[in-house]
């Protein structure tokens, strides 16, 4: 039992957790009492005694969990200790719930967490969508519908689409640039092990009094700074979520700017990388703003400094320039990683090289750019400076060109190619190039001043968020997760089950998220548990797309898992891929490479005569002479 | 190389599909009924993104699966693919076209957006407040009346709404207008309408501002100037003093908060 509590690990984590949250307890009620006030404060907003345990209480568990061992001892002057073989690597299930610093073990632990967030927020999703089936109030009441949606929103957008992409880029990232590992390993774990805080904090704000926070995903002030107990929850979780995200960005920065192997100049990345790369731009500079935002609001309710207190000098319309700051580049997050899957994907499968792949790159940079010049588009209606919406929306709008870019480029990189639809992958990737087309059209009418004022804030809204995140994000993720399913766990899923769960999303995705367009324009507004009656038939239809697409996920679950366990055995390099991850063994070996590869060619030459990636180690000094077709796998 | 392509025949696919997704969704009345002088413009622009929409949908749709059907491999076909990079005609190309699409949009959203936001010489000034979860409105006049959760309006003059919030932020939307504004605390938020129709409507909060956020409705009646003049005189109430109070600067069209020199 004493080994045990010495070791970092659960027992040492659950007392981490317990002594934390006992250590803030004991400071709020100390500070009070000295203070000469009552020891509990039970105001609607305060309540010190919960809100600072839930901070000492998670950093509590990761210190326990030992997610700062190492830094500690070096710190302290005490010989730290070396990596042994236990922190690398897994050799059963149980190596994946502990602190490990193997970036393809952090891949899939980030993989799996996000998912299981995905399924908690479709499950909400799911009695959203009930209670909605009919006009009226049926299954829940209005105070809890509002918890309801806020956090089916903050789970999918904070522990499932912007982690997710982060555990794909952990797995994937490293071995397509020839690196043995990510450059901060032990940061690398820490971000992930605050993710399932993060997620925590949010699912456990239920249990506050006063029920889950209800002001929405965007928890606008001052309905957030007045709001019960569980408002305090979603500020806490977003910084757990905050700062992992922007960790992990860091890390990938440094990483790829620093950690390519040989030979692999800028032009010469993948686009996934080159997409990532983008993306951690954008996460390192706009996540802070989110960070601060959700500090200021609960600084507000616990601490009275009314930045969005209009009665005490506050200014309610900054909560919104500060929160969509990071919140609009954080769509972006949400897409540009999916872009590199889909870049990879439909590359491989069409057999041809990326149709003007630098165009491709400089419009990832542009989106990057011109993302953080759009923010005030959310805020048309919201009473801000009026002059300031025509620049918005210019901007906003020639966001879509380098958006346009790409959709162009992956149709001109199918054309003259040999384009095989056997893996679900390529069927999620031909799919989003239809269904993001649509939600960029939407994208571009909601840019339009006139056209947003009549349907912000209504179902329009709502169509179009799923159809860029769902129909946009989640495919992208699909594809990727089929794509790599073979190199992350060795086995091959089985494609008729993946081919059921394609036409399954699709059909749900349209028949769910098309008509809501058609109630938002006709007058139904968003976030509301009743209805007028005459959109009761659509919104049956919509329930219905929404039941068979909750339904169909259930087959995805199923495929995963039993094809994790008894899927027949992958090879190196069942897709004829190019890029360097497909060149080591499926799953690859711990360190990756026994020596690191060298880059000698792009990553998407195929139909090349004699052209080449990369030259694996063993293989000859010399570029050969005679050309060679693919390489295969060298295990 | 693209010579190998039927150019025309695709274009003339996007073209008849443009044109039949057109004449489709055209005559739907997407937005529900017209009631002000700026619902029909509103329409028109949605009109003219709807074809050019249409336009960039055929546009996908005959690329992607003209590529689709005829170079999908064939069964046990193991070859790539021709090794084209790309071509740097086609890509200024769709670089270039799509930002005039996208500049003209802009162009005409702003024209149609200074046209309905244009302030006539004589308009009406209702003070709108709002709550958790109700409507009221101020009336100009020496007694300053005010209406509680029903609003009206003279029909065919422009009416300027001024809008103040009592606790959260609410939002002011009449879609038979398709005016949205939402109603800060603290700050005074302005929306100019001209109803042209008779009738009755409703007021619709669609900010999030609660658990009676989906049931915070008021009634709008759009009425001859004679039948609103004579509504407002039976108006009991004065508007109480801390709704009158809480009138503040207009940080929306003026950027100079109050005591910084500004009005």
């Amino acid at each position: 039992m004493v080994a045990a509590i010495k070791q970092p690990g659960w027992i040492r984590g659950a007392l981490g957790a317990i002594l934390g949250a006992a250590f803030g307890f004991a400071l709020v009620v100390a500070l009070r009492k000295a203070s000469g006030l009552p020891a509990y404060q039970t105001e609607q907003t305060g309540y010190p005694q919960v809100v600072v345990p839930l901070i000492s209480g998670p950093l509590g568990f990761l210190l326990g969990f030992g997610c700062f061992d190492y830094w500690l001892r070096w710190a302290a002057g005490m010989p730290t200790i070396p990596e042994d073989h236990s922190q690398h690597g897994a050799k059963s299930w149980k190596d994946y719930f502990r602190f490990n610093t193997d970036h393809k073990v952090i891949g899939i632990q980030y993989i799996c967490t996000t998912f299981f967030f995905f399924f908690v927020g479709g499950l909400m999703a799911m009695l959203i969508r009930a209670e909605l089936a009919q006009p009226g109030t049926q299954i829940v009441d209005a105070a809890t519908y509002n918890s309801l949606f806020s956090t089916h929103a903050v789970l999918m957008i904070f522990v499932f689409v912007i982690p997710v992409f982060a555990g794909i880029a952990n797995y994937v990232l490293p071995l397509m640039i020839g690196a043995p590992d990510m450059a901060f390993p032990r940061l690398n774990a820490l971000s992930f092990w605050m993710l399932p805080l993060a997620g925590l904090l949010f699912i456990g704000s239920f249990l506050a009094p006063g029920g889950a926070f209800d002001a929405g995903w965007t928890g606008y002030a001052p309905l957030s700074t007045g709001a019960p107990l569980g408002q305090s929850f979603f500020n806490l979780g977003v910084q757990f979520a905050g700062a992992s995200s922007i960790a992990t960005a860091l890390n990938f920065l440094v990483t790829i700017i620093t950690m390519r192997a040989p030979g692999m100049t800028f032009w010469r990345m993948p686009l996934l990388v080159w997409a990532n790369l983008s993306t951690s731009l954008l996460v390192v500079a706009a996540t802070p703003f989110i960070a601060g935002a959700q500090f200021m609001v609960l600084f507000d309710r616990a601490l009275h400094t009314n930045f969005f207190e209009f009665a005490g000098g506050g200014d309610v319309v900054s909560y919104q320039h500060i929160f969509w700051f990071y919140s609009h580049p954080a769509v972006y997050i949400m897409m540009l990683p999916g872009f590199g899957i889909i870049s990879e994907v439909i590359s491989t499968h069409a057999r041809k090289p990326i149709f003007g792949y630098r165009l491709m790159a400089l419009a990832l940079i542009g989106i990057v750019v011109l993302s953080y010049s759009v923010w005030a588009h959310h805020m048309f209606v919201a009473g801000m400076f009026s002059w300031l919406r025509v620049p918005m929306m210019i901007t906003t709008l020639l966001i879509a060109v380098p958006t346009g870019i790409k959709i162009f480029s992956w149709i001109g990189t199918l054309y003259f190619g040999k384009i095989h639809t056997y893996s679900t992958a390529m069927l999620f990737a031909l799919a989003f190039i239809v269904t993001f087309t649509i939600g960029g059209i939407s994208g571009v009418m909601l840019g339009m001043v006139p056209i947003d004022i009549h349907v912000s804030d209504t179902y329009f809204i709502v169509a179009h968020i799923h159809f860029v995140l769902f129909g946009g994000s989640v495919f992208t993720i699909f594809a990727g997760i089929y794509h790599w399913f073979p190199k992350m766990t060795g086995r091959m899923y089985d494609e008729r089950l993946g081919r059921v769960h394609f036409w399954g999303t699709l059909f749900g995705t349209w028949v769910t998220f098309i008509p809501m367009h058609w109630v938002g324009m006709d007058g139904m507004p968003r976030r509301v548990a009743d209805y007028a009656t005459q959109f009761g038939e659509w919104n049956l239809l919509i329930s219905c797309g929404a039941f068979i697409l909750g339904a169909v996920q259930l087959v995805f679950l199923y495929n995963m898992i039993v094809s994790w366990r008894f899927g027949p055995r992958a090879e190196a390099n069942p897709w004829r891929a190019n890029s360097i991850e497909w060149l080591v063994s499926s799953p690859p070996p711990i360190y990756n490479f026994d020596e690191i590869p060298r880059v000698v060619g792009g990553p998407y030459e195929f139909g090349v005569p004699g052209a080449r990636h990369a030259i694996m180690a063993g293989e000859g000094v010399e570029a050969p002479a005679k050309p060679e077709p693919t390489v295969v796998g060298s295990s | 190389m693209y010579g190998r392509l039927p150019i025309a025949k695709m274009l003339a696919a996007t073209v008849a599909l443009t044109a039949a997704i057109s004449a489709v969704m055209l005559p739907i009345n997407w937005d529900g009924q017209a009631a002000s002088t700026a619902a029909p413009k509103i329409d028109d622009l949605l009109s003219v993104m709807i074809v050019l929409s249409s336009f960039v949908f055929s546009l996908v749709m005959v690329m992607l699966f003209y590529a689709l059907w005829k170079f999908k491999a064939k069964p046990g076909d193991e070859s790539d693919g021709e090794p084209i990079h790309g071509n740097t005609r086609l890509e200024v190309a769709w670089t270039v076209i799509p930002t005039i699409i996208v500049l003209f949009g802009a162009g005409y959203s702003w024209s149609v957006l200074s046209d309905i936001e244009k302030p006539a010489d004589n308009p009406l000034t209702v003070d709108v407040f709002s709550q958790q979860y109700a409507w009221s409105f101020g009336y100009p006049g020496k007694d300053n009346v005010w209406s509680q959760g029903e609003l009206h309006v003279p029909v065919d003059r422009q009416v300027q709404f001024k809008m103040h919030a009592q606790d959260v932020i609410h939002s002011f939307w009449v879609p038979e207008w398709r005016i949205k504004k939402d109603n800060v605390p603290g700050i005074t938020t302005t929306a100019i309408v001209t109803p042209d129709k008779l009738g009755t409507y409703q007021l619709i909060c669609t900010e999030l501002c609660g658990f009676g956020h989906a049931s915070m409705r008021a009634k709008v009646v759009v009425e001859t100037p004679a039948d609103f003049r004579k509504w407002v005189a039976a108006l009991p109430e004065k508007v109480p003093a801390p709704l009158a109070d809480s009138i503040e600067q207009d940080t929306e069209t003026n950027p100079v908060p109050v005591g910084a020199g500004g009005a």
